[in-house]
């Protein structure tokens, strides 16, 4: 399996390295044919408006979108999260995201920098044991449709959230050095989605 | 379920965030909203650009909290704003008004001429400037939880900048070279504490996220910097006091994220108007270089 990450902005090197932690192969895209070769796509956390933006303006904004909604396996963190989001609160005026994800997405509901955080959180993918979280200006999960599974929360808002083929955390996996979140992306979400297409 | 704030790996992190982007001085609301609409990954809330704070002279301070909150009301992006080196209580004005960064700055004037602030004291992560490797572990061991190259601010001359970060590259590259028992004298030569050098030998790399700043005026000036291994750039008077400031900034962040692409580079650069006049930094009188203060 070959994971992309989107290299238009954010830790970008981060996520590649927890990828490559799970034995997949992992590189970073930023054009439209390194964005066509791969099979499953992350979101890298950073700042959703620019991201976004750059997508525009290099020209990849449909064409991720559009492989998303044709079932590419994603996972966003943080900005990703918003990024998957089909509706987002307190957005920059005309902010985009790709959707993908029936949610609706509060950015910085956390608070600002001051209020960022680390916390042990229970993560329900079936293994036992709690995993250390690391929030940095984050958004939280405000609505779900029947399509969308809780998979973490915190105070009560939702933190992880998947579809089929879509994951999305509030935290940021890649910077706490604990790989269970991408490897509950590569065998429960991309592996599943990618042998139904075969 | 216990949250725990201001740790290093939440003000570190929040550096690695801004990775391959673009953080700009602005002097207002409008400013801010342009930098946002532009790509800024953050913005720098300051009352007068270094090119001004250079042709003003006098003492140069914190902001205005009530110009710092405008901004934090204009913009979702984060906010970062100055402090002066070692004026503690600056800092902890700004921490109190929520600013996701403090930037302990050679810019302003400095209020302690021997220390610097204790910054492992604050919520609030702290980037600090650097002209060598010493001097940005000497930052990190402070608590600093980003560093950017000083450059020599409000001039448009890039020499500084680049000297700096082939300095700090430089430093860090001799470091791998050396036998584990050199690191000890390494140290004492840097004047940087033994563990965050080792450290810096083994990984091949700093601790925190580098910056560059001081004297960013161009796309090409911000792709050069990302080629030196800068993680992102900081451009302060070079956006603002140019011709065409949104057009500009809109420039330099897509030279930053296509830094190895020429091509990308020549269609940012195409009729920007004027750049920011700029000093040559040869022509600056040595007690005028921003860049000396700190150590």
């Amino acid at each position: 399996m070959k994971v992309g990450v989107l290299a238009l902005q954010g830790d970008v090197r981060e996520h590649i390295n927890s990828l490559i932690d799970c034995g997949v192969e992992a590189v970073a895209v930023r054009r439209a044919g390194e964005i066509k070769s791969v099979d499953a796509l992350v979101l890298p956390g950073g700042e959703s408006t620019t991201i976004s933006q750059l997508s525009e303006v290099f020209g990849v904004y449909q064409l991720i979108k559009d492989r998303i909604a044709s079932g590419m396996p994603v996972y966003g963190s943080c900005a990703g999260m918003i990024l998957l989001a089909e509706e987002i609160l307190d957005a920059k005026v005309g902010q985009k995201s790709f959707g993908g994800l029936e949610i609706t997405v509060r950015r910085n509901a956390f608070g600002r920098q001051v209020d960022s955080f680390e916390s042990d959180i229970e993560f329900a993918d079936g293994s036992t044991g709690l995993m250390r979280a690391v929030f940095i200006r984050a958004p939280w999960v405000e609505k779900v449709s029947d399509s969308v599974q809780i998979l973490a929360s915190v105070d009560s808002h939702p933190v992880a959230v998947r579809s089929r083929t879509a994951l999305a955390t509030s935290f940021h996996p890649e910077l706490s050095g604990d790989d269970r979140i991408h490897r509950y992306f590569i065998e429960q979400v991309a592996r599943p989605a990618l042998e139904k297409v075969k | 379920m216990a949250e725990v704030t201001g740790t290093g790996r939440v003000k570190r992190g929040m550096a690695e965030m801004l990775k391959g982007g673009v953080i700009m001085d602005v002097v207002n609301a409008d400013q801010a909203k342009i930098a946002e609409d532009a790509g800024a990954v953050a913005v720098m809330a300051l009352e007068r650009v270094p090119a001004d704070i250079r042709a003003q002279g006098g003492v140069a301070r914190m902001s205005d909290p009530d110009m710092i909150e405008k901004i934090q009301a204009a913009v979702s992006i984060p906010v970062m704003a100055k402090a002066r080196i070692g004026h503690f209580v600056e800092a902890r004005v700004l921490e109190s008004l929520g600013v996701d960064y403090i930037d302990e700055s050679e810019v302003l004037t400095p209020a302690d001429y021997e220390n610097h602030i204790d910054k492992f004291d604050f919520t609030v992560p702290f980037v600090c400037g650097a002209t060598n490797l010493g001097e940005a572990l000497r930052r990190i061991n402070e608590g600093a939880a980003m560093i950017r190259s000083k450059g020599e601010a409000g001039t448009g001359d890039v020499s500084n900048a680049m000297q700096h970060m082939r300095k700090i590259g430089g430093e860090i590259r001799r470091l791998s070279s050396l036998r584990e028992d050199e690191l000890y004298v390494a140290a004492k030569e840097l004047q940087a504490p033994y563990d965050l050098v080792k450290e810096v030998a083994q990984t091949g790399k700093l601790p925190v996220v580098l910056f560059t700043a001081g004297g960013i005026a161009t796309p090409a000036d911000a792709a050069l910097m990302m080629s030196m291994g800068a993680d992102g750039v900081f451009i302060g008077s070079g956006i603002f006091k140019s011709g065409n400031p949104a057009q500009r900034a809109a420039a330099c962040v897509k030279a930053t994220t296509f830094w190895d692409d020429p091509k990308v580079i020549a269609d940012a650069s195409r009729g920007l108007g004027e750049a920011m006049v700029g000093i040559n930094v040869a022509d600056l009188p040595a007690p005028h270089r921003l860049a000396e203060r700190g150590w």
